[in-house]
């Protein structure tokens, strides 16, 4: 016979404010099935748990009901107290009655009421709860990196040095990421290649670490522990193993006009290409897009010419599958760029360009030699503009978040301009001054003060050409509004930070959330930022929201934490709340009539088949069997089933038809 | 075909060389237009500043007239009287509860029914489709296309064109053989209502607008607005005197553009009309 | 009575009482793992035992945790609804949605909104009526 407890928690004052919590232990006292039932102030303290604990001793119960916060908060705390107290953990629930009821609710009778309905509802659904144990999962000690930028290549190492296997997934020719693109770096001013570069090495180098360059990851199967990646290895057109690196082949290509992505646009590459100098692996790639061969069926110069014959033509994407138990995500950021701003010229005037355009130029391997010019004609702008929030913090332009770091660069801009044009003048027009890093707000201060960068607070409304100068039309705020127009040589845009191209479509081939900007979501905002909704998918860096490099670096060592924890375990225990078809004896065997209608909605392919046989192997009924070890307890094809053989453990149909039978009869009430 | 067609004050008045080259224009390519029966004034100038139910009834009462008159597709060439027009539309569907009053106030239904058209759209829509064929003279010159800032803004609730560097009035221009040219004050206030009242603003906003023209060898200004049309074209005088420079570069409607491409005369189009003459370079290869 | 997903609809209520964003009280939240477990049969039952409103929810699609368990759901759904008209069961009063963990004010909307237009409908006897003389035909036909 039933034997429940019900513990009506007030939460201090969050549910007992609006929710009358003594009646609804009360009320809860008389329910069909309750021994006992009490309320005190902090269930989840440990107190709380305590009574929880000696009650189910006392009162031999059978099945337990928390009434408090949401069982996303504190189900398995209160699972664990009643597994402490030899009670099957699987044989407690929680009634929602804060979130759901107390927080959202004004203090009325009928708030009380909902409260004591929702108890009631949970009452009745623990009845029919079963014991259950929890399955036990290999855990596969492998991880996988999407993205190599500063991120992806932290998390790399740290997961390496803590002894497991990585392998290192990136879609560029090489790794490195926009930290490669930079000159320096706030707030040191350190090189930023200088600083990456030998972290890079350290990557190809590491014993644990396989570097795949030129790949993409197409698909993802699995959970926890026990993923199947499959990647896109795109055709190098080179063999690795011959090719020395040596450069030969792009030296000699004749195809040299390529805009090249490194520069954003500002130089141009060869067909066959590395990056930039210094590239992770140091081996180059064919760009079938453009490479005369591929085109035309012509030349094949770099063959010729190639000392250790390392071209393949026609070689082919390879497939690859590859098991892994942990999935770091650090795909980084873009910079929004071209046809967004039409009132600043932004696409239209060569002159005015972006922030990643800018560290090109200051770049001592850049285009331009490290010198500041202009796209168009090449001279040195003796005016430069920098229009900072360029589209952040916008509602009109659909972006309305701040990009963190622009302020930040920014000032970096006009310190690096100002000591490369002595007698230039740098102006930045700014909304506020966002520098909160440590070291940060000297940092501006010194571009402000020492390299006398002149800071208009106010913003842009329009940029045009006149006579060969860029005339930028703003206002100065902190004089009263008063119209500023200034003729400008150059302009840079500090446009928005958004998430890397291909997000989304990454998000929805690795299942994991992304919010409307498609940066992906963290588990929690203050207390998970690393982690996704998705057990052993884990984020790292600018992929998540926009950051500046030490936070990018520490978020991937966060991330590299959580695989190391997962990773300790030889076995993870999953949670048993999955499917089952039933089950019972001859001459049935089971209630499934073997449509296997259910196999193809499984998004897991956990439904396999069955067969009974007689002792000498005549076939008497094909079933359909869920695999414990694959099934995520979704439900699809519980619903599905047309002869109802199928049911979900925790959530099944006894369960959840009493739940609103509990609600809704008038016999009950 | 029979179109709705919403006339205006303006273009009645002080501006109806506009209505002239809307109706010829429409005669060439077999469209009749019939205005909204009825019709009142739609308050642009002054009531949204002094009455928000007037501001509002006012355009309601001319859209309930054109559902009444069985009306689907209204031409508004007054970009003023098209943004009130649109903006009430979006308001009153928006609201139940000022839908109902506004009734009230009306005395007539609301059904948000009539798909509100500025000069431009309807161009596209209507003249657009037949145009290639009619073309007998090409508009070959270098013309700034000049938007004001009723016919594209608030973009949220016209939802037409690009706010900050529009094209539908450049592309139109292409498509009768001009060559529009790409300058900075395509959307720039030209003073508006300050005619009267400030005439020096005016003198000083629209004097720039017509130098930027200018200086980047446009050889006309074509508008969409009568407004924009007055302070650039009226008022020419100050301009000029404000830049003390002489310049003459005619102001054309769109409307009068495309009439003088197929072949409409000048007094159809209403260009005597215009207080800077319209007279257009002469054409030679050495116009770039 | 409201039929939601885990991951997605009840994280975005859960994030309306984070927020401390009022609405109606006349919802009584039952937790699914997926809106895919949904199997309508109890939407039938649900009707017929009183509820005057049913809300199903769910993550956004591509979204779904589960990965299809939504599509499987919104199939379902469109294939129940004309099953409800050809029953004479207004249909209007199941009301299917998407709100994602981070929708809370979304969900509080969606709340209020169905209240108000199921109160326009009134009471939900009907079905409840057709169950019961059903039941009381069985006994005396028994």
């Amino acid at each position: 016979m039933a034997r429940i407890g019900v513990f009506v928690c007030h939460c201090g004052e969050n549910i007992s404010a609006t929710v009358d919590c003594d009646r609804v232990a009360e009320n809860a006292a008389g329910l069909p099935g309750v021994v006992h039932s009490v309320d005190y102030k902090y269930m989840c303290s440990d107190p709380g748990q305590t009574l929880i604990r000696e009650a189910i001793r006392e009162h031999r119960l059978t099945g337990v009901v928390v009434a408090a916060c949401s069982p996303r908060m504190h189900e398995p705390t209160f699972r664990r107290a009643c597994a402490e107290a030899g009670l099957n953990p699987f044989l407690c629930e929680m009634a929602n009655v804060r979130e759901h009821c107390s927080w959202v609710h004004e203090k009325t009778e009928s708030t009380t009421q909902k409260a004591k309905d929702v108890v009631r509802m949970l009452v009745e659904k623990v009845k029919r709860n079963e014991a259950l144990q929890p399955i036990k999962v290999p855990v596969t000690k492998k991880a996988v990196v999407i993205g190599g930028g500063v991120a992806g290549i932290q998390a790399a190492l740290d997961i390496a040095n803590g002894g497991h296997k990585v392998l290192l997934v990136e879609r560029e020719p090489s790794i490195g990421g926009h930290m490669s693109q930079l000159s320096e770096t706030f707030p040191t001013l350190d090189c930023s290649q200088c600083i990456l570069t030998p972290r890079m090495v350290e990557v190809a180098q590491h014993p644990n670490i396989t570097l795949w360059s030129y790949s993409e990851v197409i698909g993802l199967d699995g959970f926890v522990g026990n993923f199947t990646v499959k990647i896109r290895k795109k055709a190098k057109s080179i063999d690795e193993h011959l090719c020395t690196g040596c450069g030969l082949c792009t030296q000699k290509c004749p195809v040299r006009k390529i805009p090249s992505e490194f520069e954003q646009g500002l130089g141009t590459r060869s067909a066959i290409y590395t990056p930039f100098p210094q590239a992770v692996p140091n081996k180059p790639v064919i760009d079938k897009l453009n490479c005369t061969y591929y085109l035309k069926g012509r030349c094949k110069l770099c063959e010729k010419v190639c000392p250790t014959q390392a071209i393949r033509f026609d070689q082919p994407d390879e497939l690859v599958e590859v098991q892994a138990g942990a999935i770091v995500l650090a795909t980084g950021y873009d910079i929004k760029r071209a046809d967004f701003f039409p009132e600043y010229g932004y696409g239209k005037y060569k002159d005015v360009i972006d922030g990643l355009q800018f560290e090109r130029l200051a770049s001592a391997s850049g285009p331009t030699g490290g010198m500041i010019r202009r796209p168009s004609d090449g001279q040195i702008p003796k005016k430069i503009v920098f229009v900072a929030c360029a589209g952040s913090r916008d509602p009109a332009k659909g972006i309305e978040y701040c990009s963190k770091f622009c302020c930040m660069y920014t000032a970096k801009h006009a310190m690096l301009y100002k000591h490369k044009v002595h007698d230039g003048t740098p102006y930045v027009f700014y909304m506020d001054i966002r520098a909160g890093g440590k070291d940060y707000d000297e940092f501006t201060r010194r571009a402000i003060e020492v390299d006398r960068t002149q800071y208009i607070r106010g913003r842009v409304s329009r940029i045009y050409e006149k006579d060969g100068k860029l005339i930028v039309v703003g206002a100065d705020t902190l004089l009263g509004a008063q119209k500023v127009e200034i003729e400008a040589d150059m302009v840079v845009l500090a446009t928005a930070s958004v998430a890397s191209q291909g997000s989304e479509e990454l998000a929805q081939i690795v299942h994991v959330s992304y919010d409307r900007y498609k940066f992906f979501s963290e588990a929690h905002p203050k207390l998970k930022p690393v982690e996704t909704n998705t057990a052993g998918i884990f984020l790292a860096g600018a992929c998540q929201a926009p950051k500046d490099i030490p936070e990018s670096v520490s978020a991937a060592s966060g991330a590299a934490a959580k695989v190391l924890g997962l990773f300790a375990n030889d076995e993870l225990t999953r949670e048993p709340l999955i499917a089952a078809v039933n089950r019972m004896s001859p001459p049935q065997y089971s209630t499934c009539i073997g449509c296997f209608l259910c196999q193809p909605v499984c998004p897991y392919n956990a439904i396999e088949r069955e067969e009974f046989k007689t002792r000498d192997g005549r076939l008497i009924k094909a079933v359909a069997r869920i695999n414990p070890g694959l099934c995520q307890g979704c439900g699809t094809c519980v619903a599905l089933c047309r002869s109802k053989s199928i049911d979900l453990f925790g959530y099944s149909n006894k369960q959840i038809y009493t739940e609103v039978a509990a609600l809704l009869d008038e016999a009950l009430v | 075909m029979k179109l709705g067609f919403y006339p205006g004050c303006s273009v009645d008045g002080g501006s109806r060389e506009y209505k002239e080259s809307c109706r010829a224009l429409a005669k060439a390519f077999d469209i009749e237009l019939e205005s909204v029966p009825d019709w009142n004034c739609c308050g642009a100038s002054a009531a949204h500043n002094l009455n928000r139910d007037l501001a509002l009834a006012l355009p309601a009462r001319i859209l309930s007239l054109a559902e009444k008159a069985g009306m689907t597709d209204i031409l508004v060439p007054c970009a003023a009287c098209y943004n009130r027009l649109a903006l009430t539309q979006h308001e009153l569907m928006k609201d139940e509860t000022l839908r109902n009053r506004i009734s009230e106030v009306t005395g007539l239904g609301f059904k948000g029914s009539c798909s509100i058209l500025n000069v431009v759209q309807w161009i596209q829509k209507y003249i657009l489709p037949e145009l290639p064929g009619k073309i007998i003279q090409p508009f070959d010159y270098r013309v700034a296309c000049y938007y004001g800032c009723l016919l594209v803004r608030p973009h949220k609730v016209l939802k037409f064109d690009r706010p900050e560097d529009p094209q539908t009035m450049d592309e139109v221009m292409k498509l009768i053989g001009a060559t529009p040219i790409d300058w900075a004050f395509k959307t720039e206030c030209c003073g508006a209502g300050l005619s009267v009242s400030r005439t020096d603003v005016v003198a000083d906003l629209s004097g720039k607008i017509v130098y930027d023209a200018f200086s980047r060898q446009a050889d006309a200004l074509i508008v969409a607005c009568p407004m924009c049309h007055s302070n650039l074209d009226m008022r020419r005088p100050e301009i000029n005197g404000y830049l003390k420079q002489k310049i003459s570069i005619p102001v054309i409607y769109i409307t009068q553009a495309i009439g003088m491409a197929v072949g409409i005369s000048t007094k159809e189009l209403g260009l005597h009309r215009h207080f800077v003459p319209v007279k257009l370079p002469e054409k030679t290869e050495a116009i770039k | 009575m409201a039929f939601v997903c885990n991951w997605c609809t009840y994280a975005g209520a859960d994030l309306t009482g984070t927020s401390r964003l009022r609405y109606a009280q006349n919802v009584r939240i039952i937790r699914f793992p997926c809106t895919g477990r949904i199997d309508f049969l109890l939407l039938q039952q649900t009707l017929a035992k009183g509820a005057d409103g049913i809300i199903v929810s769910g993550c956004h699609p591509n979204d779904c945790h589960y990965t299809s368990g939504n599509f499987h759901a919104r199939r379902r759904w469109m294939v129940f609804r004309q099953m409800l008209e050809n029953l004479g069961v207004e249909a209007d009063r199941v009301i299917f949605s998407w709100v994602s963990a981070a929708e809370g004010a979304k969900w509080a909307d969606l709340v209020n909104e169905t209240v108000e237009s199921i109160r326009k409908l009134g009471p939900y006897q009907k079905y409840k009526d057709m169950a019961k003389s059903l039941e009381e035909w069985e006994v005396t036909h028994e």
